[in-house]
């Protein structure tokens, strides 16, 4: 509909136009001469904003590289009149006062007092014309990213006097999101206009947009209008929209659980080695996490100009780092309480405070911030009310890469082979020539190891800190406990619903209410069934 | 072996040397503080005495635990949650004795519901104004919590980590909700700016004393129940739990129904030390629901030696007079201090400090045969739990 009226327009008014078009096409053709400019320019030192309005208008019409600059500087009070001429000029504050420069060749003509010259006084109608005219230039700039900011300031805003502009910008558009936003801008703004029938296509037509305009514009249009068959059309666009953002907001809710699920899987998954597969409650979980996010932070703190690359360097980092201190603790602490899981669980709660305390020392108790690298920050806009952060997005990838090497490791290689015979039955492994102890540390060390990756993840979304780790060391074990020890595919089902469930949850309870909600969930859920969602079987299962 | 009189309990040596230690320091306190005069260097101060009374607190709270964990093997890393429970209830005794001398002056709102604009006081606030109500509650709360949480604990046989996992959940989740303003506890907060209890004002030296007596007393009280339950035939059933569950179970016993009533137990002794501990500190806050709290009252027990009752009592004092002198001296040392008592304590002393203590002792007499078996000292008597 929105393209039908369009067209229309453009044939319509096509010849109108050709001016501002084939000017804005020539604009590197080199500066045309100026006086014209200095004229309008000087429009603007009348009293009433009228006759500014129309001022602003006609520079914005002129084919001429100082437009731009000169629009903003009016935005910004630098056109200042100069008292005893009444010129319109650029001023520049300093400390005697104004340097009045010519506003076209920016030539230096004058320094006068701060009292001789006084800015041109603008009101918000005029900033909203100013605007609409910039973004109308950028409508014509050859940077599709520019174009597509420019559509966004003109939807909601763009006056009636805009229309035909517009109309034949969009006619001149190639790129499809753009496309949508320039109609957007006009649907609204013919929302205004006096034909009904053009009122009643516009209104069809915004019925498919999701912006956050558009609703405004058509709730304004139902309180406005006196046409029973255009409330009506107005309304059932309004439900539509409602229906459309209910189910993306929906999606949102999954996604934002996803991520969240994606983080737990994280945290979750080097206790799935240790306390799952080794059968090793490890309290320091929690602190080998966090000694993660300490290692991304310190190495940004050593390439300080590389931001953008010294994750990937993080995340071998962060690996090394916590493996090290994980095969440290197992050596010194765990290997002389294996088969007494109640006492490991206390030493290594030990263990925890210690490095936990070491980091306060060494770092300070206050929280430090990993910078985000370009690449990961932004959203991936699918429409204006549903976007995927790439934070999150990136996460959720990663988390699921490293489950797969997790699980080919553990199934494919040699080690992971070893690491499963040692689980399953350490005498009989031993027998068959499995050096264990070796096993042990090194399973311990892996677990550890993914621990860093997931302190890496987390520095990206979250604030590193000497608490880091406490904050994720229940949710992980209910994450293992829930999905059922010893069951790697277990603690992934389990991250990924108690994300989900926790977000659908949170705009109904609360953040707060959502979490206690789970976490009795899965208190009572444990008790039906003690093993979890996916309990091992056979020998292994028992104690 | 003992027989399982209620009366052989109290007169048992251990139970004997253990309340003449106990009372005998409360009876010194008690003196030093009320009849010698502020100046004179033989003066213990309030301070002192509240800080005494606190760490009694502490060793009935250790003293349940060691119930529990000494004798049946629950490790429980939520016990933090049943003494946070019986302080709740205590405090909103003291909340509502308040009365009009808030800061508002509402003679029925605790100060921080008219902060909250609530108008009428919330249905599980009532008959809290009285004393015997509230302590009917210190009993019932932690006791039911515990009684509901265990019978669906024991009866699916979550045991061993699972049991501690989930326990730590619990408090946690606890923790969470009480932080939340809408539930009515005086969030973040918590409860404070008690006034009087039982119509004694909490700033006089006499009731700072009188709460310590009262603590020792309780400690005593359930020292020798936990001595009598311990040595009765239902205490040996629960060791039995303790070493071989399913051989327990296999020769006719319903474990769950013993592991339920244990951990019952257990949870109001908690609450009772809860109740004694919030009057004497004058605050009951969410963080005392804190999953670290109830971690470290489990290391108090593994300091001092579980499942000899006294060595719990022992380890509490001890750690906590460790923390009050450390955190003074040198803060930040503190954690490493405690963290290192942790590893130390489970690595080469699974025993505590009693089972060291025991093990020299037992090393000497072979060295040096007594003459005399009368001695009274406080290492355990021969025939004692494992």
């Amino acid at each position: 509909m929105g393209h039908a009226i369009g067209r229309f327009l453009t044939t319509l008014l096509l010849a109108a136009l050709c001016n501002t078009v084939l000017a804005d096409l020539a604009t590197d053709t080199g500066p045309a001469p100026g006086p014209g400019l200095h004229d309008i320019l000087n429009q603007l030192a009348s009293r009433s904003f009228d006759d500014k309005e129309a001022a602003i208008r006609q520079l914005a019409e002129q084919d001429h590289p100082r437009v731009v600059p000169l629009l903003n500087a009016l935005m910004n009070r630098d056109l200042v009149q100069h008292r005893d001429s009444g010129a319109i000029l650029l001023g520049r504050k300093n400390s005697d006062g104004w340097l009045l420069l010519d506003p076209v060749s920016e030539a230096e003509q004058q320094q006068v007092g701060s009292r001789d010259a006084r800015p041109v006084v603008i009101n918000n109608r005029l900033r909203t014309v100013i605007n609409n005219q910039l973004a109308l230039r950028d409508l014509a700039s050859p940077d599709s990213e520019q174009r597509y900011q420019a559509a966004g300031q003109l939807i909601g805003n763009a006056d009636p006097e805009m229309l035909s502009a517009l109309t034949a910008r969009r006619a001149k558009e190639t790129v499809a999101r753009v496309q949508d936003r320039i109609d957007v801008a006009l649907n609204i703004a013919t929302l205004d206009n006096d034909d009904l029938a053009a009122r009643l296509n516009a209104i069809d037509a915004l019925a498919d947009s999701l912006h956050p305009a558009a609703k405004n514009a058509l709730r304004d249009r139902v309180a406005a209008s006196d046409n029973p068959a255009e409330v009506r059309a107005a309304e059932k666009a309004l439900a539509r929209i409602e229906a459309r953002i209910e189910r993306y907001q929906t999606a949102d809710t999954l996604f934002f659980g996803l991520s969240l699920g994606s983080v737990l899987l994280l945290a979750a998954i080097g206790l799935a080695i240790t306390f799952g597969v080794m059968g090793v409650i490890n309290m320091a979980h929690g602190e080998l996490i966090m000694i993660g996010a300490y290692t991304t932070y310190v190495i940004q703190q050593l390439l300080p100009n590389s931001h953008e690359w010294s994750l990937l360097i993080a995340i071998p980092a962060a690996f090394m780092v916590s493996a090290l201190v994980g095969i440290l603790i197992e050596r010194f602490v765990i290997r002389f309480l294996y088969g007494r899981p109640l006492e490991t669980l206390l030493a290594t709660f030990g263990v925890s405070l210690i490095l936990q305390q070491a980091v306060r020392v060494i770092f300070s108790p206050l929280n430090r911030t990993v910078v985000t690298p370009e690449w990961m920050s932004g959203a991936l806009e699918i429409n204006p009310v549903f976007s995927l952060t790439y934070n999150r997005l990136y996460i959720i990838f990663f988390a699921l890469a490293v489950f797969l090497a997790l699980l080919t490791l553990l199934k494919k290689t040699r080690l992971g082979l070893q690491v499963r015979a040692v689980s399953q039955n350490r005498t009989t492994a031993r027998a068959m020539g499995i050096r264990s102890e070796r096993v042990n540390a090194i399973t311990f060390g892996l677990g550890s190891g993914i621990a860093g990756i997931a302190g890496v993840a987390l520095a990206q979304l979250t604030n590193v800190g000497p608490n880091l780790g406490q904050s994720y060391i229940i949710d992980s074990f209910m994450v293992v406990v829930f999905g059922g020890v010893g069951n790697l595919w277990g603690t992934l089902t389990a991250a990924f619903s108690l994300g989900i469930a926790n977000k659908l949850l949170e705009p109904m309870a609360g953040a707060v209410l959502a979490k206690i909600i789970v976490l009795i969930f899965i208190i009572l859920f444990i008790q039906r069934k003690p093993r979890g969602l996916f309990p091992q079987r056979g020998r292994a299962a028992e104690e | 072996m003992r027989d399982s009189t209620f009366k052989s309990a109290f007169s048992d040596r251990t139970a004997k040397t253990f309340m003449g230690v106990l009372l005998g320091a409360t009876l010194v306190v008690t003196l030093l503080n009320q009849f010698f005069p502020p100046d004179s260097s033989l003066h213990v101060s309030a301070y002192t005495v509240t800080l005494l009374g606190k760490y009694l607190c502490y060793a009935l709270l250790a003293l349940s635990l060691d119930l529990v964990w000494g004798y049946c093997g629950i490790l429980s890393l939520g016990h933090g949650a049943f003494f946070a429970l019986g302080g709740y209830a205590m405090g909103m005794y003291l909340m509502r004795q308040i009365g009009d001398r808030g800061v508002y002056g509402n003679p029925e709102l605790p100060d921080f519901m008219v902060f909250l604009n609530w108008s009428e006081l919330p249905w599980y606030w009532q008959g809290f104004d009285q004393f015997w109500f509230a302590a009917l509650m210190i009993l019932l709360v932690p006791g039911l919590l515990a009684f509901v949480f265990g019978w669906l604990a024991f009866r699916s046989r979550v045991t061993g980590v699972y049991l501690s996992i989930i326990t730590q959940a619990l408090t946690y989740a606890l923790m969470l909700a009480f932080f939340r303003n809408e539930l009515g506890f005086g969030g973040n907060n918590g409860l404070t700016d008690f006034k009087e209890l039982l119509g004694f004002s909490l700033q006089s030296d006499s009731t700072r004393v009188g709460l310590l007596i009262a603590t020792a007393l309780s400690l005593a009280m359930a020292f020798v129940l936990c001595r009598w339950i311990t040595g009765s035939k239902l205490g040996r059933v629960v060791m039995a739990v303790r070493d071989a569950e399913s051989r327990a179970r296999f020769v006719g016993y319903r474990t769950e129904h013993y592991k339920l009533w244990i951990f019952t137990v257990s949870a109001i002794l908690a609450g009772i030390a809860g109740a004694l501990y919030v009057p004497q500190v004058g605050i009951i806050n969410p963080g005392e629901f804190s999953p670290l709290n109830s971690i470290e009252l489990v290391v108090w027990v593994a300091v001092g030696g579980r499942a000899t009752l006294y060595g719990a009592v022992i380890g509490a004092i001890l750690v906590n007079y460790g923390k009050t002198v450390f955190t003074g001296v040198m803060p930040e040392a503190w954690l490493f201090a405690l963290g290192g008592l942790f590893v130390a304590v489970t690595v080469f002393l699974p025993q505590g400090l009693v089972g060291l203590v025991s093990q020299r002792w037992a090393a000497l007499r072979k060295q040096f045969p007594p003459k005399n078996t009368n001695n009274d000292t406080l290492t355990p008597a021969e025939g004692e739990a494992p």
